[in-house]
Order: C-alpha cells, then structure tokens, then sequence
C-alpha cells in the first residue's frame, strides 16, 4: 500500500498565562489509502488538537510546525500538498474535498435551522461550484443513501432535532463524505450514542472506509472499540505517541506501562480483575522533565527522569517510547 | 420481602404528559416506568442497565423520593417507603443517599469541600457541635481518599476523578445503608473510572453497603454487580444473577446489547 497522508514531527503549541503548551509533541506516522489507524488517548492526550491540526482547525494563537504530505490524486502531475502549509483559501478547498472530520456530538456538528439536506447542498456546491441546486440535492439524496440513512428523501427535507442520534450521526458522515474526501477523521464518533446504535455507526463506517478506499483516523479513548475498526494504534499520553504497531499485538502484548495499564483499568466482559492506574494524567504546564507516565509507572526508575525517551522498535512493525523496550531488544 | 431483604420495590410505575411540544395530542401520558418490581439483599449490588430514554434515572429517582411513583411500593428495611412521612420519613432518606454523573454539575461551584460534604449533617444533625461535624467531614473524606487540606479548597480546584470522590463524601457522611450510583464513572477516563471503582467497591466492603449501579454500560456494570436488571422502555425485560444475565442473557434485546460491546482480541 502506498502512503497516502505522512505527517512529520507535528507540533502544535498553545499559549496560555504560565508559557507556551505542547499538547501535540512531534507526532509522526504515515496512513496508507483503505487504512484505519486508531489513536487512543484519554483527557488531556492531545488526540482532539491533531485532529484539529491536521484539519487546520486549531485555535487562534496556536503555532504549528512539523508537515503532513498528503500525496496528489494523480501520482505524476503534481507535487504532494503540505497540509500544514496550506494557505486558508487553500486549507477551504482541502477541507472536505480531501480531508473530512465527524465529531462526537452530532447535534452541535449540524446547524439546528437548516434542513439536513440543505447543509449537505452547500458542502457540495463549496467544492464544486459548477453543481446546480437541482444536481446538488441529487447528490445530497445519494449521500444519505451511502450513510445508510433510511428514507433519503424525507430525511433531507427535516430538520437535525427530527432525527435520532444515531440518525444525525450518519446524516454527519454523509455531509463529510459528500464531497469525495480522501481522508476521514472520526473523533470519537459514537461515544454519545448508546451501544447497540454505535455498533451500526461503528460497522457504517468500516464498509464506507472498505467501499470507498478511505484513509481513517480514528479517535477514541475505547481501546475495544479501537480492536474492532483500526489494524493500527497509536496510543497518545501528555500530546505524544507512546506506543504504536498492529492493533493486535498493541492490545495483546502491550509494550508500554501506559498502555499496559489502561488495559487493565478497562471494565470490560467477561469481568476481570480491574487495576487502576494511580495518580491522573499531567497538566501540559506542568510535565516531567523524563516520560510524561514515570510519575505513575510502577517501573518507574532514575533514568527515566532523565530524558524523553524516544520511540524503541519492538519489531519492524511495533515501537514504544519506553528505555524498558531498548533494553529488551538489546538483551 | 425475605429476612435479609433491605429495599424491594413492587411493580413501580410512572409516566408522565407526552405532549412535550405544543402540539402534542391533548391527554396522551408516556410511561417512564412500567411496572418494575425486584428485591435487594443487604451487602448485594444491583445493577441496572439499559440505553438512554429507557427509564432507569426515573426509577433512581423514585427510589431515592426524589419523585413519587404513579403506583407501586417500596418497601425499605420493612418499612413502607412511600407512606413514611415526617420524622420517619426524614430517617428513611438519610439510608438512601445518590452518587451522581456529573460531578463538576452535582457540587455547588461557590461552596468550600468542606461545606459540601458536611451539607447533608448540618442537616440531618444540627445538633452536632462545628468541632464534631468538622471531625465526620474529615473522617468520611478520608475514607474517600482525599486529605484535610481539601476542606477550605473549591470544587473546581480537583480533577473529575477527585471531584467524584467528593461526591461520594457527601453521600457517605449520613452512614446510609444504600447508595444509588447513576452512571458515577461515565464521565471519567478509564484509568480514573478504575480508581473510583475500585473505591465503591472497597467502601461497600468497609461500610457493609448496599448498592444499585445504574449504567449504560455492561462491562462497568459487570466489575461491581451481584445481580443485574436490563432495562428498556420502562421495563426490566431481564433481571437475574450477574453472571447468568452478563453471559447467557435469555431476553433477545439483552442479548443484542450484549453482542453491541466492543471485544477485545483475545
């Protein structure tokens, strides 16, 4: 497969009364289309800011440094587009047409007074401002019908509060598809819904990413959710990935404490013995000078203070940032 | 009700006027809660599970005489709940106390910790001299696992998890014999959900508790549960023993909310 999205040292910063914030550390991976990468992360990770920095989204005041190459539709033409570097006339056109977000909160996503339908015609027409109003709302229709959405028609004339919210989340997804993207970030798409609506959302979202080809972000704080739609992890702690590889063997033999640790806090069925993790996760104005996790790491060590430890191969396929990882592989 | 019963409640109901818009059918009731019944033995915990709109809050809330049922009873330590008035009924509130969702909405921003904790026995216990209420407030948060230098701070001082802690102080102060959680680990991260319980499940140890855990979630329900209710449009469509109701559910909407938890590679 071939890369389709590489980010590069991504960085964003944030100034707040006591200095400038890293809540994105230089975070680095690379997405291949028809991929899912899955990034886990609790409160405070700064799995919500990539997202917003790769969409061009981050708050006013905010500096961002790192790239994310995003290779062109046709391989030989162009050159690669930088998203970090896109001007903000550039990042509307990008926006939608290469890179879509679908957001936790459906309702707060959608304007409330206009119909669903409408908000899908006019991120159609942003894109392609040839469309007529009458080929917009065909294409408006053939959207929901891929989101799966029962009815098209009727559901295109009402309004956001009219539909169930598992409704709105694929009237959402439909408006992020309507425009052809080729990468899809889904921040926590189901975690306002309850289970048996996220399974179908969660399954949606694994056929249209199949069908169409997509490359996915896709970002939770559900480590079995992540089982279930991502082949690849990223698990992010105090704005940096700590561990990264194949879902599978992330979740099965976990390389990390951190990820270890949020395994084993992780109610799940059938019911096991739960261990927390002590302590809570650092504030960004106030991070330790080694691993962000040795304050609450139950190997932790003097070393480890030291220095942010850099990403140790496991294998070929699977890294972790922790010197307990580069002293196995040197043993 | 058998000998070690201590709450048991008998086909509970409530509903309420459907027209929420203006321009809803005149006289048409939606049923919130549709004839619940069930027995809760002293120590046990009961969870109940079920999607949102399902009806579990109501029942808490009529469980706790936050609201009163249609038509039902509940009976606690023997007694008849719903007819208890006065005095008595003041005694039988203070069994019952309610671990909330949102712990930064459930705690008053302006009140000092130690004032919210030490709220309900300023109440309940007005004769209590400020030394010995300040010695109950001290003792139940530490029970919690929060120090003294927590009195004089403000809610919005703790993280979630802390805050919840407090939330739990201050339901644990009046030493009641039942304590209702409504999705008490929702809001939390997971590694902090685990801390707090872990928390509920040593303070039901320590204090001989009775719990009712309402969630939306089987597998936190799961970590606390002895025997679980699955709840839907008002209805306990299953209710049973933990380990029967969480791996071989009889009910078909059980069984698909149980199909619904995302698995974890084996």
């Amino acid at each position: 497969m071939s890369v389709l999205l590489e980010v590069r040292g991504l960085t964003v910063e944030l100034p707040t009364e006591r200095g400038w914030v890293r809540p994105v550390n230089d975070i680095s991976f690379t997405l291949a289309s028809g991929e899912t990468l899955g990034i886990v992360g609790e409160s405070g990770s700064g799995k919500t800011m990539l997202s917003l920095a790769l969409m061009g989204l981050t708050p006013t005041g905010a500096r961002r440094s790192g790239q994310a190459w995003l290779r062109p539709r046709n391989d030989s033409t162009t050159s690669r587009t930088n998203l970090l570097a896109a001007s903000d006339r550039e990042m509307r056109s990008l926006r939608g047409g290469e890179i879509a977000m679908i957001f936790q909160e459906p309702m707060t996503a959608l304007n409330p007074l206009m119909h669903i339908g409408t908000q899908i015609e006019e991120a159609i027409r942003v894109h392609d401002a040839r469309c007529s109003p009458s080929q917009a709302r065909r294409r408006a229709v053939e959207a929901l019908t891929l989101a799966a959405v029962p009815e098209p028609e009727l559901r295109a004339r009402q309004y956001p509060h009219q539909l169930s919210g598992g409704l709105r989340q694929r009237a959402l997804i439909a408006m992020a598809l309507s425009a052809g993207p080729r990468v899809l970030i889904a921040d926590e798409p189901t975690t306002a819904l309850d289970v048996t609506v996220q399974k179908q959302i969660l399954e949606l979202l694994v056929r249209l990413q199949r069908e169409l080809g997509l490359a996915m972000i896709f970002i939770t704080h559900d480590l079995g959710i992540v089982a279930e739609v991502a082949g690849r992890v990223a698990v992010m702690y105090a704005g940096r990935i700590i561990e990264e590889g194949p879902t599978r063997d992330v979740l099965r033999e976990p390389s990390h404490p951190y990820t270890a640790g949020l395994l084993r806090a992780a109610p799940r069925l059938p019911r096991g013995v739960l261990t927390p993790i002590p302590g809570s996760v650092p504030s960004f104005d106030a991070l330790p000078s080694g691993c962000a996790f040795a304050p609450r790491c139950e190997f932790h060590r003097a070393e480890c203070d030291a220095r942010v430890p850099e990403l140790f191969e496991v294998n070929a396929a699977h890294a972790a940032r922790c010197i307990l990882v580069s002293e196995a592989v040197a043993r | 009700m058998s000998a070690q019963s201590i709450l048991a409640a008998r086909n509970l109901r409530k509903s309420y006027p459907a027209s929420a818009s203006a321009f809803g059918e005149a006289g048409r009731r939606g049923i919130a809660v549709d004839g619940v019944s069930f027995d809760l033995a002293r120590g046990e915990t009961l969870g109940i599970v079920g999607e949102s709109g399902c009806g579990k809050t109501t029942l808490a809330r009529m469980l706790l005489r936050l609201i009163e049922p249609d038509s039902g009873e509940i009976e606690f330590r023997g007694d008849d709940f719903l007819a208890a008035r006065g005095e008595k009924l003041r005694a039988m509130r203070r069994g019952i106390q309610m671990v909330f969702q949102d712990p930064a909405g459930s705690l008053n921003p302006r009140m000092r910790v130690g004032a919210i904790v030490g709220e309900p026995l300023a109440i309940h216990e007005p004769k209590l001299s400020r030394s010995e209420q300040r010695a109950r407030v001290i003792e139940t948060l530490a029970a919690v696992g929060m120090d003294a230098a927590t009195l004089s701070r403000y809610p919005h001082e703790f993280s979630g998890g802390q805050r919840q802690r407090i939330g739990i102080a201050r339901a644990l102060i009046l030493r009641p014999e039942i304590v209702v959680g409504d999705e008490p680990v929702s809001a939390l991260d997971v590694s902090i959900g685990a801390q707090i319980l872990e928390l509920l499940s040593r303070l039901q140890r320590d204090f001989s508790l009775t719990y009712i855990l309402i969630s939306h979630s089987l597998p936190v329900v799961a970590q606390l549960a002895t025997s679980v209710a699955v709840m839907r449009a008002g209805r306990f469509v299953e209710l049973g023993a933990a380990d029967e109701v969480l791996t071989a559910p009889r009910d078909a909407y059980a069984q698909s909310l149980l199909a619904a938890v995302p698995s974890f590679p084996a």
